[in-house]
C-alpha cells in the first residue's frame, strides 16, 4: 500500500488506467456481435496496450505495436471484413459454458502458478539478471549504437530476425497463393450468379 | 502480504485479459471474431513477456550521454581506441550510471509481434476462402455443411453400389 503514496504514484495509476482501458475493450469485444465494431476494438485495443508498453519502459515494442497491430492489422482485418460478412451470428446461451469452465479453470491454475514468480520489477529476479542485462553492460563496447534493442535485434540475434522475415515472407507468399491476384472477382461474379438460396445468411457482403 | 499481492496484482490483470482472449477464440463461432480474440491473447502473452523485463526505477533501454561517453572520450568514432580500451581492460563491460530494463524481452517480444501479423493475416487469407467455398464463416454452419455434403456423397455410394448388384 505504501509504494501508492510515493513518487510511483503516477506510473502506477497509469498502469491501472492502461489495464482497466484494455479489460473494458477486452469485454466488449466478447459481447458484441458487428463485426466492423469489433475490429475497430481490436485496433483499440492494440493502441491501448501500445501505451502500456511504453509505461513498462518497452518503447520500441510501443511503436512497433501502434504501427503494425494497432495500424496494418485493422487493415488487414478491415479487408477481410469486407470481403466476408458484416455481423457475427448471436451464440447460443448453452455454449457459452464450456468455453467459460475452461478458461476459468485456466485462469486458476496460471494464478497458482504465479505465486512463485518475482514480483513485478524486481531487479534480482532471473530474468532479469541473465543475458539480458548483459547485453547492457557489453553493448557500447561491442556497437556503438545507444538503442540497445536495436542492436540485440539486428546483430546479436540476427538470425534470430532472419528467420523472422523469412516466416512474413512465406506468409505472404501463402497469402498471395490462396487470395490469387484478380481472379477472386472473376469467381465472385459467377458465384453470385448461381448464388445457393438459403445459405448466404451470414456472408451477404457482396 | 499487501506487498506480495500488489507485485502480483499485475501478473493477474494480465492473466484476466488472456483468459478474456481465450474465451473469445473459443466460444466464438464467427471466424474473424475468433482471429481477433487470438490476437488479443497474443498481446497480453507480449505484455506479460514485457513486464517481467521491467526492473523497478528503471528507464527505458537506450543508453544515456554518460552510459556511452566515459569509456572512450568522443563517443564509438574512433574504433581502434575502443579496442585499444578493451584490450587494456581485458574485459569489454561497462558499468552503467543508470538503471535500464531489461532489453531481451523486448526484442523477442518485437519478433512475436510481427510474426502475429503474418499469421494473423494467413488466417484472414483461409477465411476468405473458406467464405467463397461454403458462403458463411461461421463455424458451426460450415460443419453442417461439410455434414449434408459426406451424408450426401455416403447415400450416393449406397446408391451406386445397389445399382452394380442389381
Amino acid at each position: 500500500m505504501r509504494e501508492l503514496f510515493t513518487a510511483d504514484a503516477g506510473p502506477a495509476l497509469i498502469n491501472i488506467t492502461l489495464l482497466a482501458i484494455l479489460f473494458i475493450v477486452a469485454i466488449a469485444i466478447a459481447r458484441l456481435r458487428s463485426l466492423f465494431a469489433i475490429v475497430m476494438l481490436s485496433g483499440v485495443y492494440s493502441l491501448v496496450s501500445a501505451a502500456w508498453y511504453i509505461a513498462v519502459d518497452a518503447v520500441d515494442v510501443g511503436y512497433t505495436e501502434a504501427a503494425v497491430g494497432a495500424g496494418m492489422s485493422t487493415a488487414v482485418l478491415l479487408g477481410a471484413m469486407l470481403l466476408t460478412a458484416r455481423t457475427a451470428k448471436p451464440e447460443k446461451p448453452l455454449k457459452r459454458l464450456g468455453p467459460f469452465i475452461i478458461c476459468g479453470a485456466t485462469a486458476v491454475m496460471l494464478i497458482y502458478a504465479s505465486v512463485d514468480l518475482p514480483g513485478l520489477g524486481d531487479p534480482n529476479s532471473p530474468a532479469n539478471t541473465g543475458a539480458g542485462m548483459t547485453y547492457m553492460h557489453v553493448n557500447w563496447y561491442d556497437m556503438g549504437i545507444p538503442n540497445v534493442v536495436t542492436s540485440v535485434l539486428a546483430s546479436y540475434r540476427g538470425f534470430d530476425t532472419m528467420g523472422e522475415t523469412v516466416v512474413v515472407f512465406v506468409a505472404g507468399l501463402a497469402v498471395a497463393m490462396l487470395l490469387g491476384f484478380g481472379e477472386r472477382s472473376l469467381a465472385e461474379t459467377l458465384r453470385s450468379n448461381k448464388k445457393k438460396g438459403g445459405k448466404g445468411k451470414g456472408g451477404d457482403a457482396s | 502480504m499487501v506487498e506480495f499481492i500488489l507485485e502480483r496484482a499485475g501478473y493477474w490483470a494480465i492473466i484476466g485479459l488472456m483468459m478474456i482472449g481465450l474465451y473469445i477464440a473459443f466460444s466464438a463461432e464467427n471466424l474473424i471474431k475468433r482471429l481477433v480474440g487470438l490476437s488479443i491473447f497474443q498481446t497480453t502473452i507480449c505484455l506479460f513477456y514485457v513486464s517481467l523485463g521491467k526492473v523497478e526505477g528503471g528507464t527505458a533501454p537506450i543508453l544515456l550521454p554518460d552510459d556511452m561517453g566515459d569509456a572512450h572520450g568522443a563517443g564509438h568514432a574512433a574504433a581502434s581506441g575502443a579496442d585499444a580500451l578493451v584490450a587494456a581492460s581485458g574485459e569489454r563491460f561497462a558499468d552503467l550510471h543508470h538503471i535500464y530494463s531489461n532489453p531481451l524481452p523486448h526484442v523477442l517480444m518485437l519478433t512475436a509481434i510481427v510474426v502475429g501479423v503474418a499469421t494473423l493475416s494467413l488466417g484472414l487469407a483461409l477465411i476468405v476462402r473458406i467464405r467463397e467455398a461454403y458462403g458463411t464463416i461461421e463455424a458451426d454452419e460450415v460443419r453442417d455443411i461439410d455434414m449434408q455434403t459426406a451424408l450426401a456423397q455416403e447415400l450416393e455410394v449406397e446408391k451406386d453400389t445397389k445399382e452394380v448388384s442389381a
